[in-house]
């Protein structure tokens, strides 16, 4: 019947108390249509999880500047799956090193993007993807 | 999953199924709409609890201490499953909305006895969206004692929560308007239990004593009668639902949410409401009117939504331009399309 509006959950995992970047990011999904859940900093996987979880999102994006995506993003991977979430997207911002890209794509992220990503560029991705994963 | 499936897996406490039936509910889909149905039975023993108030006046820091305090009420009593519904704007130009409410919320994490639910209000103007009813009921069926409904930053006129909980809070703070916004019509009308919220500010006496002001005076609403302690019988405006519901006086809870400050008297008031609802049968009035206000609601949907579509091709469009075009009026255009279905 009515549209189904896509929702996505932004978080910050882990310690940086740099948002500037996650909210820049929530509100140009906001203008793509999407509604946005904004559960602000230092939140755990299992935070972040569970929200993913009871908002019954189609997509999860963190914002990680601290070097520790290489722990967390795995972590969140693991909590959704385990949770029955697998068909969620998740996607990284912040700062991630050329060498790890390769490694978190593989792990099942659906994309990386970093500072000067043009915000259409995610916007359309997120889309396509979660359009995708629902047919 | 199945419809039947979905159902019993919420009625069973799975919190996956819960929040994809809120979705489908959400999304007002046939799935949806036959879950709610097979859901609905189970509905009837939640106290709905609705919080609404000004922009930035504290009304998400209060549910998380409300529902904190629900969980963790001390002295042996058992804590109380808690539902979170948190409202927030949908944008009217891109359809996209940021629903934020749950930073103020992280206390409330990794408890499974906790479960907070952020909606947009896809172009409802009263402060809830048009489906917050229904995501209320699923959450009622998945037995959750308590459901705090928060509202989006409400002004004056957005009171539909009113018609959806059994009680309503009211959050104020200090230095958001002088007295006479308190005199003016509207979401002070609506308060079972005002809140001061930010009571550690200045200028808390002065919010208080205009509040209290305005609450001797206060407008009695249609269903409820307060007259100096007497009990007073108006007709309403619908005589089959409308009925005198005994007099309630408002409390006036000082809270600093942040500190917690508060909390315990205002979990009194809002048990001393629900006892008092009880007691004096205005549960079942304010059930009545609850219910009442979904079905009108679904039924003018579903009657406009079947009018438009019994129409004929091209009729609603030439009708438009005849107004366009000065050659019949409003009134008079409405009669002709009547009469086309008619």
């Amino acid at each position: 019947m009515s549209e189904r509006k896509i929702r996505v959950l932004i978080a910050k995992p882990g310690l940086d108390g740099h948002d500037r970047g996650a909210k820049v990011v929530a509100r140009a999904l906001r203008d793509a249509g999407m509604e946005v859940i904004y559960t602000g900093l230092r939140q755990t996987p299992e935070m972040i999880a569970e929200a993913a979880l009871q908002e019954d999102v189609d997509a999860v994006g963190l914002s990680i500047l601290s070097g520790a995506h290489m722990a967390l993003v795995p972590r969140v991977l693991e909590l959704l799956k385990a949770n029955g979430q697998e068909h969620v997207k998740v996607f990284l911002g912040g700062i991630v090193p050329d060498e790890d890209v390769p490694v978190l794509l593989e792990l099942g992220v659906m994309g990386i993007y970093g500072p000067g990503t043009l915000s259409n560029t995610y916007t359309n991705e997120i889309h396509k993807a979660v359009i995708a994963a629902r047919t | 999953m199945s419809e039947l499936d979905l159902a019993q897996a919420v009625l069973a406490g799975d919190r996956l199924a819960l929040a994809r039936t809120l979705s489908h509910v959400e999304n007002n889909t046939t799935e949806g709409r036959s879950t709610l149905s097979k859901l609905f039975a189970h509905t009837g023993h939640a106290h709905l609890v609705g919080v609404t108030g000004a922009s930035g006046t504290g009304k998400s820091s209060l549910v998380n201490q409300l529902a904190r305090y629900y969980r963790h009420p001390g002295e042996g009593l058992l804590p109380l499953r808690v539902a979170v519904v948190a409202v927030d704007p949908t944008s009217p130009f891109t359809g996209g909305a940021i629903l934020g409410d749950r930073i103020r919320m992280r206390d409330l994490a990794g408890d499974p006895g906790v479960f907070i639910r952020s909606m947009a209000t896809r172009g409802s103007l009263g402060g809830i969206a048009s489906t917050t009813a229904a995501v209320v009921q699923v959450l009622d069926a998945a037995k959750f004692d308590m459901i705090l409904i928060e509202t989006v930053g409400a002004g004056q006129s957005e009171v539909e929560i009113a018609h959806l909980a059994h009680t309503t809070l009211v959050v104020e703070a200090p230095g958001l308007g002088d007295d006479i916004q308190a005199i003016k019509a509207g979401i002070l009308e609506i308060a079972d239990v005002l809140v001061v919220n930010k009571a550690d500010l200045p200028g808390v006496e002065n919010t208080e004593r205009a509040l209290r002001g305005s609450l001797d005076l206060a407008h009695p609403l249609p269903q409820r009668i307060r007259h100096h302690g007497q009990f007073e019988t108006v007709p309403g405006q619908d005589d089959r639902i409308e009925a005198a519901e005994p007099i309630w006086e408002t409390p006036i809870i000082r809270t600093v949410a942040i500190e917690g400050t508060g909390i315990p008297e205002l979990v009194k008031a809002i048990s001393d409401h629900r006892t008092h609802l009880d007691a004096t049968g205005g549960w079942v009035l304010r059930e009545r009117w609850r219910l009442k206000t979904e079905l009108d609601m679904l039924l003018t949907n579903r009657l406009v939504e079947g009018f438009y579509t019994s129409l004929p091709a091209g009729v609603y469009d030439n009708t438009l331009q005849d107004m366009l075009e000065r050659r019949i009026s409003p009134y008079q255009a409405v009669e002709k399309l009547i009469e086309m279905v008619i």
